[in-house]
């Protein structure tokens, strides 16, 4: 370390201007970091909620829009109920509609019709739970537009109205859009635009989206034998996730954008020391001349570039932080959690440190003779 | 008494095949402890080469180096980058300091390279070649002498049986010069240190113990050549 910190010093104003970058990077990380994980827990923080361990959709479904396609006779539930370590199965409906309150205030909702006293039915953390047809609860982000328990939700087209009787504890959304529970028979007749009061064919309480499957503790459930069984296709709740509108293309999206940050992270590293590696041409090979092993000068060089990314990236991580709070207050979907920022700090750092690492290899190949004067 | 530093038939050859230069010609040399031998020469005679292969930068096509004891031509790669380390001190052109050090880590720096057995105190070898007012300078804020004096003092402090020296007047005014290499000649009469300086200034010469003349990468004594 005695050339690294002594030339940190010396040469401040060149090693800030390449912190700089390096913060500005980390900066950038951090808030699409931020970001990702948002745009996650808006897509799928409703499925990631759901106490199940996999869905069995239709025979066959587009795996990509499953929830939208897919429908599952009422029968299959049993049929899964009874498969080796399953220890629960109940049916799921899904379905996005529009609706307004009495109150007026227009909002989205992803109904998701429950069995009401099964497993998916689920606790409230105002209000009361599901009890009988005609009732929601909902998320606590819809409860954020103005709508609380008592209120009203007239569904479009059909004016199908839904009480709301309690709100959920947490952020339960679904494809971007605020999640209402409500009860099975109410979700069938939403779904097959049955107006108030009108008679319903039977068939349509037949009819359900998925067989919410959850596993008995520690049990490994075939999920091919049930899917065989039960006529369905079966995704883990993981791969679910992939079925929500929109998911994958944004996930991807921002991965990709990611990648291409970090690897510009590196070429950036490995520039600015392939260029001061070549301005120390000279100096590198006097020091090679005095003695100093090739290990020395690769040790001191490394621990250089690894000290300008720990300080800037740690500046760029702090303020990208402070940004994300003051985002994080907005209605933009945007969460800061620690393992995901640490993760891309660990990244930004190790493929910096490989970026320097490649430039300052360089130094192997200096040839301490060209320290000698020109007479040779 | 013993040489500390001998060649022995050693010769040098840049290149291959029909391109070929002898840069070095069965060169023959002994120096003994403590005495300042110059290697005066035209330019392209040879004289950074016969640094370069003393200082075991470069390994010779053919013939013998010896350390005191030692056979730089039986030693691998990485012993003999010890070897510049423990037992051989360079002085550069211009000092070739570096540029981000003050004067006194310059003379520190050899020392953060591995173990030196018997070190100087830098602060101490800063004060005995006049530099220690200005030990916390760095080169840009020293005049050409004060560099070169700190060069001295970086290539003495880990007590080296060699010092060998590269156009130490280079960028001198004649004062300055005549300084340098009087320094150059106390240190290695008071320190026992086997010095060769190549040099093209014929005016220091006279602090020399003995002088060379280097034409076509051969080795004579100086007296046989008149412009000496």
């Amino acid at each position: 370390m005695f050339l690294a910190i002594r030339e940190l010093t010396f040469a401040r104003g060149r090693f800030a201007l390449m912190g700089v970058v390096v913060a500005l990077i980390a900066i950038l990380t951090v808030l699409l970091s931020g970001l990702s994980v948002g745009l996650v827990n808006d897509g799928v923080s409703g499925l990631k909620r759901l106490p199940v361990t996999s869905l069995a959709f239709q025979h066959e479904v587009a795996k990509d829009s499953a929830f939208s396609r897919s429908v599952v006779e009422t029968s299959a539930v049993d049929t899964w109920a009874t498969q080796d370590g399953v220890a629960e199965a109940a049916p799921l409906g899904n379905t996005l509609a529009n609706g307004r309150t009495n109150e007026g205030i227009e909002v989205d909702l992803a109904l998701f019709g429950v069995e009401v006293g099964s497993f998916l039915d689920p606790a409230v953390a105002e209000g009361q739970r599901l009890a009988g047809e005609g009732e929601v609860v909902i998320s606590s982000t819809a409860a954020e537009l103005g709508i609380s328990v008592g209120d009203t939700i007239e569904l479009e087209p059909a004016g199908t109205p839904l009480k709301v009787v309690g709100i959920l504890g947490e952020q339960h959304t679904f494809g971007h859009v605020d999640i209402g529970y409500l009860p099975l028979r109410s979700w069938q007749e939403v779904k097959a635009g049955v107006r108030a009061g009108d008679a319903a064919p039977e068939r349509i309480y037949n009819e359900i989206t998925a067989v919410a499957v959850r596993a008995a503790d520690g049990a490994d459930v075939d999920l091919a034998a049930g899917d065989k069984d039960a006529g369905t296709t079966s995704m883990t709740l993981e791969q679910s996730f992939g079925a929500s509108p929109g998911y994958t293309a944004e996930t991807s999206t921002l991965q990709l954008i990611q990648v291409f940050l970090y690897a510009i992270s590196a070429l950036v590293v490995g520039a600015f020391f392939t260029v001061l590696t070549v301005q120390r041409k000279q100096e590198i090979a006097v020091i090679r001349a005095l003695g100093a092993s090739t290990r020395y000068l690769l040790r001191d060089s490394l621990l250089q570039s690894v000290v300008l990314l720990v300080l800037s990236a740690g500046v760029g991580v702090a303020i990208g932080v402070a940004a994300g709070a003051a985002i994080s207050a907005t209605p933009m979907p945007f969460v800061l959690e620690a393992a995901p920022i640490a993760v891309a700090t660990a990244l930004l750092l190790i493929l910096g440190v490989v970026g320097a690492t490649v430039a300052v290899l360089r130094i192997t190949r200096v040839d301490p003779l060209t320290a000698l004067g020109g007479n040779r | 008494m013993t040489a500390m530093l001998s060649l022995s038939d050693v010769t040098l050859i840049h290149g291959d095949g029909e391109d070929t230069v002898t840069a070095l010609d069965k060169v023959n040399m002994e120096v003994e402890a403590g005495e300042l031998v110059a290697v005066v020469g035209p330019s392209g005679a040879g004289k950074s080469s016969l640094l370069a292969v003393c200082g075991a930068l470069i390994s010779p096509t053919s013939g013998t180096i010896r350390l005191n004891d030692l056979d730089l031509s039986a030693q691998s790669p990485r012993r003999l980058t010890a070897i510049r380390r423990e037992r051989i001190g360079f002085v550069f052109q211009s000092g070739n300091l570096i540029p981000s050090l003050t004067s006194l880590d310059q003379v520190r720096l050899p020392l953060t390279f591995g173990k030196v057995a018997n070190p100087r105190d830098p602060r101490e070898l800063l004060a005995e070649v006049g530099m220690s007012h200005k030990a916390d300078r760095r080169p840009h804020q020293l005049s050409g002498g004060e560099r070169q004096r700190v060069g001295i003092a970086r290539a003495l402090v880990t007590r080296p049986q060699v010092l060998l020296v590269d156009e130490p007047t280079a960028a001198l005014d004649r004062q300055r010069s005549q300084d340098v290499v009087a320094l150059l000649a106390r240190e290695a009469h008071e320190h026992g240190v086997a010095t060769v300086m190549v040099t093209h200034d014929h005016e220091v010469l006279h602090h020399c113990d003995r002088v060379l003349e280097m034409i076509d990468g051969r080795l004579l004594p100086a007296e046989s050549n008149a412009s000496v």
